[in-house]
């Protein structure tokens, strides 16, 4: 192993200074699983789907850095039922219906549950009361979907310059809020061109007709495991 | 519409903000404070002021919208003119805040969480506030009242109902008693014992030199007093080495010549927490109180050591009475030419701001409390890289507890050496403990490291049966008599400062229940676990407490809990489950009783659940009407 190179389920892994587990392992094509990041924003840390082992210790792979000689574990069952159990916890938190949901086949959450082989949310659901705002002509909102990622936040801000989005309340009370005069969307200057309206993981964002324009069978996740390859 | 909503103009939020300018500042970075003042004038944050500071700060509306609900001191809906927030510690429990509770409801005439129709007076719950020893207690508009009891709630409603303003209340209601009961090296460095001179310590910093002095710390042996006992001397250290490039051992002793004026282009910053938070804590509360002057000397020394000019006491809003004393104290150094422009003649300049916090516990953990005096909601920041390499405004950073920085000034004062032969090899010095609960002489104890919980609890005069006693707050660990032979050290029970003692009455669900709710309210949200699994955790608790608890929840009970602490984002997530961990880990027989004598209870009450179905087909016969369960007898 040379200075610029670490473990990760005892495969060597090439690292430069500066880069997190979570860069390192996608150059070199290694899954992590994420809910919270994305390679265009600065990492985030809170979904803790990426939760990995470092020299003994739990990690998220997308926020710690990457450093010579480290034994990171990922693929094993006691991080993977770990992860269950927290995506479990986003589904039972939220209001999650894939049967009915537009976002079916091309989301994040629902493929990241498959890929940890859930098979039933094993907590009580907390039938979160969320507010659906479909105030604006073109993009939809439905906070029951939210699983506070806030990779709109960040695509707001950070790339589309409009700071339309931020999260509020605190705890179990935390909830997405509108920068407008009306707290909706319809009035926020939020356009279908934003990267924020494409950013969302899962139905919470969605842009307004076009449902079912690529139909059930054939979405990103619907013929393989969300993987290195197919995400982003 | 209540008459303080038709008098608030855009004028007179303007004077709240221009004034708090004049003081810290005109920047974004104040606008935690800004709104503490607007709350504190208005009781609730106006929508008007939300524009206003909007545009004056030009920062988001939704962002300042996200602030204030994040703090539970902040308001977005009116509150009332006197705003009565009762304490609800275990401790509050204990002395019978339940009865003061309803006392003040049946009285004003008012609920829990509900506004009174002309707006006069609202209660609510908080969390502890630092007078575990002397409750129960709330804080009225903002003010401590302890000692709650049926004549002190008479008086305080009655001044109520007559509209009397707070300033005119009788002081006794506002009377904190210190409770000292034992001192040590620490509570004696003090003017009265003739220990402590002011500027004694900081005079020795100079005549010594800055790297011997902090030689002096190292030898020392002390550790931070917040609870998790990071060396001293090597955290002052890192922040001063993160800042000097090249031979930085040798550059010890580069001191900040930055005028105040340019403070924020202060290279290094100096914080103290007083955001004494963790429940039946209240060590802190004393010394801000009879230790000010030597707090704020540590922190000076400090500053003169990593090169700071610049420092902030993060005092929680649990503690603002204790603010204009506070202010006092630092004036009282700026005159002494301790504090400020080139003191003691040396080119050194440092200064101390007074942030106030506003209700919420994660702000003591040191990045929480760190974007919480830049004006965020409390998160606490991912790590690395640590507030000692990039803190206030990304600047090196040392954040210390209030007994630390008072340690640090008297070993300053009076020798490494001399400090080390307190307590034990790995604990040097001593520990002040705010003891609280079933004895018969609660308060403040300092004691060498070292003692044993049963010293300590003969000397403080326990009741003799005891149920347990709880080390270090909900965050520490539940105790029962077979490890009362345990010492208080970092190397074996670690604490904060809070000692909560329970006699054999006490039930320990309730106790359980109190610690467990308390971390699902303070949880920050920040992260899945900590954010959904304390939530669970409450619930799935609660329904063991009521009695419909199964073998397989208290498997369930210990799976989330574990998973909270492996997975958490920070020091509240991974201490959240203590409470149950530790109690289920000691008490296993007590928890087997409390469950239903079944295989399976469900998860939630299927006859509720039906309730919504019976009103819509306006049916409450029988059949209507579900079991819980099916009778197994």
């Amino acid at each position: 192993m040379t200075e610029s190179q670490f473990t990760i389920d005892g495969v060597i892994v090439a690292f430069t200074e500066g880069q997190t587990i979570m860069e390192a392992a996608s150059a070199a094509n290694i899954y992590i699983p994420r809910l919270c990041h994305h390679p265009d924003f600065k990492p985030h840390g809170s979904c803790k789907l990426c939760t990995v082992n470092v020299n003994g210790r739990n990690c998220s792979a997308c926020t710690f850095p990457a450093a010579f000689g480290q034994q990171v574990l990922n693929q094993t069952t006691e991080l993977n039922n770990l992860r269950r159990r927290i995506i479990q916890m986003l589904f039972v938190e939220g209001n999650h219906l894939c049967p009915a949901c537009e976002k079916s086949g091309n989301c994040k959450l629902q493929a990241t549950a498959y890929q940890l082989q859930m098979v039933d949310s094993h907590f009580p659901h907390f039938y979160r009361d969320s507010r659906v705002d479909s105030s604006h002509p073109d993009i939809m909102l439905d906070r029951n979907r939210c699983i506070f990622c806030t990779l709109c936040v960040r695509a707001s801000r950070d790339i589309d310059g409009k700071d339309l989005f931020a999260i509020s309340g605190r705890g179990i009370n935390k909830h997405l809020v509108i920068n407008s005069a009306s707290g909706e969307l319809h009035d926020s200057g939020m356009t279908i061109t934003d990267r924020a309206a494409d950013i969302c993981p899962t139905g919470a964002l969605l842009i307004k007709r076009q449902g079912f324009s690529i139909p059930i069978g054939k979405r990103i996740y619907d013929n393989h495991e969300i993987c290195e390859d197919c995400d982003e | 519409m209540t008459t303080q909503l038709k008098n608030i103009d855009i004028a007179a939020i303007t004077r709240v903000v221009d004034a708090n300018f004049k003081r810290n500042g005109q920047s974004p970075h104040q606008l935690l404070q800004i709104l503490v003042q607007i709350e504190a004038e208005y009781h609730h944050i106006p929508g008007t002021a939300i524009e206003l500071i909007a545009k004056t700060l030009s920062i988001p509306r939704a962002s300042i919208i996200s602030l204030i609900d994040f703090y539970s001191f902040l308001n977005l809906t009116p509150q009332g003119n006197y705003v009565i927030l009762i304490s609800d510690s275990i401790t509050d429990r204990m002395l019978g805040n339940q009865l003061i509770i309803d006392l003040f409801c049946k009285t004003l005439n008012i609920t829990v969480g509900k506004l009174r129709s002309d707006g006069r007076v609202s209660i609510k719950t908080t969390s502890c506030t630092g007078l575990c020893e002397q409750g129960p207690a709330a804080l009225i508009n903002g003010y401590a009242v302890p000692h709650l009891n049926a004549e002190r709630v008479a008086e305080i409603v009655h001044m109520i109902e007559a509209g009397t303003p707070l300033n005119q209340w009788p002081a006794h209601l506002f009377q904190i008693d210190n409770n000292v009961k034992q001192r040590d090296i620490l509570l004696n460095y003090s003017q009265e014992s003739g220990q402590y001179n002011e500027g004694d310590a900081l005079k020795t910093l100079f005549d010594r030199g800055l790297q011997k002095s902090l030689d002096e710390l190292t030898t020392s042996g002390l550790r931070g007093r917040g609870g998790a006992g990071f060396k001293t001397s090597m955290k002052w250290h890192f922040c001063h080495e993160s800042y000097t490039t090249g031979d930085a051992d040798d550059n010890l002793g580069l001191i900040c010549d930055v005028k105040p004026k340019d403070r924020d282009d202060c290279d290094r910053v100096v914080v103290c927490n007083a955001d004494e938070g963790e429940p039946g804590t209240f060590k802190d509360r004393l010394l801000l109180t009879t230790h000010a002057h030597q707090l704020i000397e540590g922190m000076t020394i400090c500053a003169a050591i990593i090169g700071a000019c610049r420092g902030f006491i993060y005092l929680r809003g649990e503690y603002r009475y204790l603010y204009d004393s506070l202010r006092q104290v630092l004036d009282d150094h700026r005159k002494q030419n301790l504090l400020g422009d080139s003191i003691l003649g040396e080119q050194f300049n440092f200064d101390i701001q007074i942030h106030l916090g506003a209700g919420a516990y994660i702000c003591g953990e040191e990045s929480a409390l760190i974007e919480s005096l830049e004006g965020h909601r409390g998160i606490p920041r991912n790590r690395p890289p640590f507030p000692v390499t990039q803190g206030y405004l990304n600047k090196p950073t040392v954040v210390n507890n209030v007994e630390t920085f008072i340690n640090a000034a008297m070993i300053v004062d009076k020798g490494g050496d001399w400090f080390a032969e307190h307590g034990t090899e790995q604990s040097a010095g001593t520990k002040l403990l705010s003891i609280s609960g079933d004895c018969t002489s609660p308060g403040i104890y300092e004691y060498p490291f070292g003692i044993t919980v049963r010293e300590i609890l003969n000397h403080c005069g326990a009741d003799p049966e005891l149920l347990g006693v709880q080390v270090g707050g909900p965050s520490g660990t539940f105790i029962t008599s077979d490890e009362f032979e345990r010492q208080i050290a970092f190397e074996d029970l670690a604490s904060g400062g809070s000692f909560i003692i329970f006699n054999s009455s006490r039930c320990l669900f309730d106790i359980v229940q109190n610690f467990t709710q308390f971390f699902s309210h303070e949880s920050c949200g920040f992260c899945t676990p900590c954010r959904v699994g304390t939530t669970l955790l409450t619930r799935l608790f609660d329904k063991i407490h009521e009695g419909h608890g199964s073998a397989g929840d208290l498997v369930e009970l210990e799976e989330i809990g574990k998973i909270i602490k492996s997975a958490s984002h920070c020091g509240l997530g991974q201490t959240a489950a203590n409470p149950i961990l530790t109690t289920l880990h000691r008490l296993p027989n007590l928890y087997q009783m409390q469950l239903k004598q079944i295989g399976f209870e469900p998860g939630f009450d299927l006859d509720g659940a039906l309730d919504t179905a019976r009103r819509l087909t306006h049916r409450d016969d029988a059949a209507a009407h579900l079991a819980q369960r099916e009778e197994m007898e």
